[in-house]
């Protein structure tokens, strides 16, 4: 039986930046319609940002024949957005650490650090081809939800 | 909104107000290219006015380092101005608070230049 707190929604684009926009804008409204505070729905949709460009950049390489597939679940305890892409795969072990001292000025690599630091469980998932990202943010008990 | 740009001097130190968003794509090359156009034209006292940014994301906040270090290894000074408050967070978040020389008024950020 369906949890009538519960919802999905779940669509592919193409590997653009339009995507992208897409895909945040869409977490900015779930994460609204789901209950979250005004300062965590911008940190939703900037880890979803963050996740939607690692993929079409990344992962798909703007190949216009490889795909993005989001997904946005809300359930009666966490909002669960996943990210998949269709490119060589990525080992998130391998990321440096954007905070070392050597990294502190490279032009790039803060990403992950981001989702990481915004939302409350990161996972990775190899999908041969490609990587499935999930972020996981939970509700608090004031956030009841829709 | 796509990120604008306008160049002014004041005191040798060129100002660049910029509003709108700093995300990958657009809003970074811009800057990019409007750091490297103040550069080839000889003046290297830049001062980034961040004022009117509504967002900034993970590229964006690169797109600014590499500003810093493009403008430091020219023998230059480039320099923060008026950052909202989701800007100052994640710079802090990143650890490139310290990094940058950020102020919160114009005439303060020009008198830090180099004289």
């Amino acid at each position: 039986m369906a949890d009538s707190n519960s919802s999905r929604v779940s669509f592919t684009l193409d590997s653009s930046l339009d995507s992208v926009n897409k895909i945040e804008l869409t977490a900015e409204q779930v994460a609204q319609r789901a209950g979250f505070d005004e300062d965590t729905i911008p940190h939703i949709a900037m880890a979803v940002r963050e996740a939607a460009v690692n993929a079409v950049l990344h992962g798909n390489s703007y190949d216009t024949n490889k795909h993005i597939v989001a997904s946005f679940e809300t359930t009666s305890d966490s909002l669960i957005i996943r990210i998949a892409d269709q490119g060589p795969g990525l080992d998130p072990d391998k990321v440096p650490d954007p905070l070392a001292p050597e990294n502190i000025l490279r032009g790039s690599g803060r990403g992950i650090f981001l989702i990481k630091a915004f939302m409350d469980e990161v996972n990775f998932r190899q999908l041969h081809p490609g990587t499935e990202l999930t972020l996981i943010k939970h509700r608090t008990p004031a956030q009841p939800g829709t | 909104m796509s990120m604008k740009v306008q160049t002014r001097q004041v005191d040798g130190v060129t100002i660049l107000d910029l509003s709108g968003r700093i995300t990958l794509g657009e809003g970074s090359v811009t800057i990019r290219d409007a750091v490297r156009d103040v550069l080839a034209k000889g003046s290297n006292k830049i001062l980034l006015n961040l004022g009117d940014i509504s967002y900034i994301d993970s590229s964006g906040i690169g797109e600014l380092v590499s500003a810093f270090t493009t403008v430091k290894n020219s023998g230059g000074e480039l320099k923060l101005l008026n950052l909202t408050k989701k800007v100052h967070d994640l710079l802090q978040i990143t650890k490139l608070y310290t990094v940058f020389d950020i102020k919160d008024d114009e005439a303060t950020a020009i008198s830090a230049f180099t004289k």
